[in-house]
């Protein structure tokens, strides 16, 4: 279909902001009177405060006030796992106990090292296991696990069950959770080839770039909160209930996000924005709270860790006939998350198996906050089982690009267990697209080539992520200069897909792009509610929003031009920016003259009336507010059908050295099947960024934890090492399918998630190649196990521990 | 820069004053609050973006410190303020520095420009800036500063470079979002825009 702007490369308003410094992130912004506050936060992983003893700090000259734990929760905390504001009961070093605010930082420093805090130290454990083990340390108050609508609970496995898992067998307690669909002891019975063994997958920083600062201050009732966030309007109606305000009375301002992949788009991963905003209450002064990067480390969050099992049988003919899969999820000291449960979905969804179960127990430790993080499950899955694909494709003879031929989802399939339908699925031409552009056959003849002490080691992966939902709200508006205004409440973290949906809504006017403005970046311009941008989601989701708000406005213009011109609605199109008969377009008018008739008109032309009946209550507030001030299309997203997915395909050649384990990337390809393409540069992003954290997740990131003392070791950049530019390829390829999917207005998909996957998933089967087909059961595979596995030594770790150095 | 203060002679400087000792104390120290009994404040000149700018130095502060919360310079960003990421990076006579790891006081004699210098006066863009526009080189772009620096630091020193050249010359900005192939794209369409 040709399109006038999907599809189209364009400069995103915000980009020239950014390359000047021009963008405001929240810690640019200064007010008048503006004070600042500093935490005190928990030295110790697991304790519960005894007393506070801060007169001495409170009688500086210079400081404004405090803020605890107390003053915050006047009934008590919830007793949950989640993230708090401030505690009285920390169960993870850094993690805030209390705030002090004053006239410059050093005042609030000074006067937080004169704040006498009483902790009652309490047992802490730093790995799941052993946490499970009979007389293990329970990482919460209340026990080792939170049950969802029942609290707390101890969860113990015998010293045998504990110590078998270690040594690699299949876990023999009772799980805590348990999916399954088929016959998975017949599936098994149908195969020719099992692998079978545990693996790890280390928790790692979310890391930011942006720390999480925030000011607030409060003005004529009304709370502006200047934040990062993934979820503009999400956000927003999320942390007003956080922090006790109402919706109407809060503005979050919010032009740009320093990053943010999944702990920064809902409100319950930053409850911490709650401090300067209940501090400015308390004093009656705006408030910035700079967080610094170790403080960014404990509340940005991380990626939850995963300690195994697996077993996965194929046919003959190479289809994956079972996938048995006992997960134990390190749940961190806070949070916690999804992520075994979605890597046996995207086993399912990927491999299309006959029969797949899925068991899981989550286990706190006391370490860093778990959430969500860029393809939780789908992604740590990836470079477990890829390599388990290949080894079955060298055992039965198939070639590894056809075993993923043979399992590949395609349209008309389901995946899951809850055997839900694709909405399409183009991963067959995915596959052939990458191969092909990659030169995956002519590049067999290289496979394990030596060159001296290095070797050659080729990979190819998949990527999935669920990329797609509904039932958000749109609005659009038009003045009588005839301009088209998007109201985006998508937040701005670097997708630019705040700008890729509002194209939707232009295509469907036909407005030249030059006449559209994004109204954007700060919730006092009446913004829609949208979902959070997590998830992949975006694009789907919020075309179909504001395509439905333009379609919205296009039917209010037709209907406008048959009131003034004659003649039924349907007798009328657009074209140039009119509106005009089809028959005779001389007969017509300027979108401008439609705008100002609108106006004139009143009601549902302006939003004062006949509004879609289940508009969501923050959607509603916007509506109200700009309610005759415009012209005014507005809708309401229904449930779409099926699960749209998000896939990519990746294929990999390193020159892996076997005298010092490290590995150089020489080629690399990420191929996205994500629907029709709204922004190729946009996607490109989305590529190669993907493809960066795929290399950290196979090779450099992990949590370290002092096991003497509970105090993290990873807290900046190097030690849970982000990949840099000498850590990938000098040049990465990508492409795209560009098939239109059938749910979607414009046919578009998100994605941002399985991007990291299949090319981690590409990696870590290119170091398995490079080995002789060696399978580590690990994410990351560090230059150390590659050493010593070439050494034959073994490694200086406990099996199947988090949070050191293996796991 | 100041060849006699290395990184490591700062960071030891700092540590001996005891502003560093403790995790919350590292902004501390970086904003330069703390003030020894019995030194003297000094107004010191700072050649900055072409200008001279007059400002009150605290003898701990950073440079980025300076730019940030006494120049209004908030193009400069700290990342991580130890050194680590690179979004701070600014030119100090032509040489990409970190300014989260250099004292203001020793750059009385530098000649500094941060990313709000590059337009001209007519408001053209630097044609790096230019170039990582077209490219959309920046996702988040919160490391999109340092970037611009380090590659105009690049450009200066090496008008043509390869891309393997500029991937070097870039590695000391981290880019969480992992536009790094983006960025690469952007300075070799710069080499193309200088001409």
């Amino acid at each position: 279909m040709a399109y006038m702007h999907i599809g189209k490369d364009f400069t995103p308003p915000d980009v020239p902001g950014k390359v000047t410094g021009r963008i405001k992130y929240a810690e640019d912004y200064t007010r008048e009177g503006m004070v600042y506050a500093r935490l005190l936060t928990s030295p110790i992983p697991h304790a519960r405060v005894v007393d506070i003893d801060a007169a001495e700090a409170l009688a500086m000259e210079g400081v404004l006030g405090m803020l605890t734990a107390d003053d915050v929760y006047p009934d008590g905390e919830p007793q949950s796992t989640g993230l708090k504001m401030l505690t009285n009961e920390p169960t993870l070093v850094g993690e805030p106990i209390l705030a002090v605010a004053a006239v410059d930082e050093k005042t609030a420093e000074t006067a937080i090292s004169r704040i006498s805090v009483t902790f009652e130290r309490l047992p802490f454990v730093l790995d799941p296991l052993d946490s499970l083990q009979p007389s293990g340390a329970d990482a919460y108050n209340g026990g080792n696990t939170f049950v969802f609508r029942q609290g707390f609970a101890v969860e113990k496995w015998s010293a045998d069950q504990v110590a078998s898992f270690r040594a690699g067998n299949e876990p023999t307690a009772e799980p805590q959770q348990t999916v399954a669909y088929g016959d998975l002891e017949a599936a098994f019975g149908e195969s020719s080839y099992v692998y079978e063994g545990t693996f790890t997958n280390a928790g790692y920083p979310h890391h930011s770039m942006e720390p999480r600062s925030a000011l607030a201050y409060w003005e004529d009732g009304k709370l502006y909160l200047h934040g990062g966030s993934q979820s503009l309007t999400a956000f927003a109606d999320g942390i007003a209930g956080v922090i006790g305000v109402p919706k109407e009375d809060l503005v979050f301002v919010n032009a740009a996000t320093g990053g943010g992949f999944g702990q920064r788009a809902r409100a319950g991963s930053i409850p911490i924005y709650g401090v300067p905003a209940k501090l400015s209450q308390k004093i009656n002064r705006p408030v910035m709270m700079r967080i610094t990067r170790e403080e960014e480390f404990t509340i940005g969050g991380a990626r939850q860790g995963l300690t195994g099992w697996l077993k996965v049988g194929f046919k003959p003919d190479g289809v994956m006939a079972a996938c048995d899969l006992w997960m134990v999820s390190d749940n961190g000291g806070k949070g916690g998350g999804a992520d075994a449960y979605s890597a046996a979905d995207c086993v399912s969804v990927l491999y299309q198996a006959d029969a797949v179960r899925f068991r899981g127990t989550a286990i706190g430790t006391n370490t860093a906050h778990r959430g969500a993080q860029r393809g939780p499950g789908q992604n740590q899955i990836a470079p477990i089982i890829s390599p388990i694909l290949d080894a079955a494709a060298d055992e039965l003879g198939i070639s590894r690009f056809d075993i993923r031929k043979i399992n590949t989802p395609m349209t008309g399939d389901v995946g899951g267990p809850q055997r839900t339908p694709f909405t399409s699925a183009y991963m067959p031409e995915a596959l052939e697209l990458a191969a092909e552009q990659f030169g995956w056959e002519e590049r067999q003849s290289r496979r394990r080539q030596t060159n001296g002490s290095k070797v050659i080691g080729l990979g190819i992966g998949q990527g999935y992520h669920n990329a797609g939902r509904s039932g958000m709200d749109g609005i659009v508006m038009m003045s009588p200069d005839g301009r088209l205004k998007v109201h985006n409440g998508v937040g701005n973290l670097g997708t630019y897909s705040y700008a890729s949906t509002s194209r939707a809504a232009a295509e469907v006017l036909k407005m030249p792009w030059e006449r559209v403005d994004i109204i954007t970046g700060r919730t006092d311009l009446h913004l829609p509610i949208t979902s959070p941008q997590d998830g992949s989601n975006s694009i789907f989701t919020n075309t179909r929003t504001f395509y439905g708000a333009a379609q919205d406005m296009l039917a209010k213009m037709k209907e406008i031009a048959a009131i003034d011109l004659g003649g039924a609605a349907d007798d009328y199109d657009i074209s140039n920016e009119r509106v005009h008969q089809i028959a005779n377009e001389s007969i017509g008018m300027t979108f401008g003259q439609v705008a100002s008739r609108a106006i004139e008109l009143g009601g549902k032309y302006t939003g004062s009336a006949d509004l879609p009946e289940e508009l969501a209550e923050w959607t509603q507030i916007s509506v109200s507010r700009l309610a005759g001030t415009g012209f005014m299309g507005v809708f309401h997203d229904s449930v779409h059908e099926g699960n749209p997915p998000g896939f990519t395909v990746s294929c990999v050649e390193i020159e892996l050295d076997k005298e010092t384990g490290k590995y150089e990337i020489l080629d690399l390809i990420n191929v996205a099947e994500s629907g029709t393409i709204m922004h190729p540069k946009g996607m490109e992003n989305q590529l190669v960024g993907g493809a960066v954290w795929g290399i950290g997740l196979s090779g450099y990131e992990r949590h370290l934890y002092d096991p003497q003392n509970g105090m993290p070791a990873s807290t900046g950049y190097w030690q849970s090492k982000v990949p840099t530019y000498l850590d990938t390829p000098v040049k990465i390829q990508t492409g795209w399918v560009d098939l239109p999917d059938p749910e979607n207005p414009v046919g578009a998909r998100g994605v941002g998630e399985p991007a990291q996957g299949s090319v981690s998933a590409a990696l870590t089967a290119a170091i398995t190649d490079a080995l002789d087909g060696h399978i580590f059961g690990a994410s990351p595979i560090t230059a150390d196990m590659i050493i010593n596995h070439i050494a034959g030594t073994s490694e200086n770790s406990v099996p199947l521990a988090q949070n050191n150095f293996r796991g | 820069m100041n060849p006699q203060l290395t990184r490591r002679r700062f960071i030891k400087g700092v540590i001996a004053s005891g502003a560093a000792a403790t995790t919350t104390g590292a902004w501390y120290s970086a904003t330069g609050q703390d003030r020894p009994s019995g030194f003297v404040e000094r107004l010191i000149r700072l050649n900055v973006n072409g200008q001279t700018r007059s400002v009150d130095v605290e003898p701990q502060e950073t440079l980025a410190s300076t730019l940030r919360y006494k120049l209004g310079l908030t193009g400069t960003k700290l990342g991580c303020n130890r050194g680590e990421c690179g979004a701070c990076t600014v030119l100090v006579d032509d040489t990409p520095t970190y300014a989260c790891s250099v004292l203001t006081h020793s750059m009385k004699k530098g000649r500094i420009e941060t990313v709000e210098g590059l337009e001209s006066a007519n408001g053209d863009l630097h044609p790096v800036q230019q170039a990582f526009v077209e490219e959309l080189s920046p996702q988040c772009g919160y490391c999109t500063p340092g970037q611009v620096m380090s590659a105009v630091g690049l450009l200066r020193a090496n008008p043509n470079p390869t891309r393997e050249e500029a991937r070097l010359a870039m590695a000391g900005n981290i880019c969480r979002c992992g536009s790094y192939d983006s960025y690469l794209d952007g300075v070799m369409r710069a080499t193309e825009l200088i001409g």
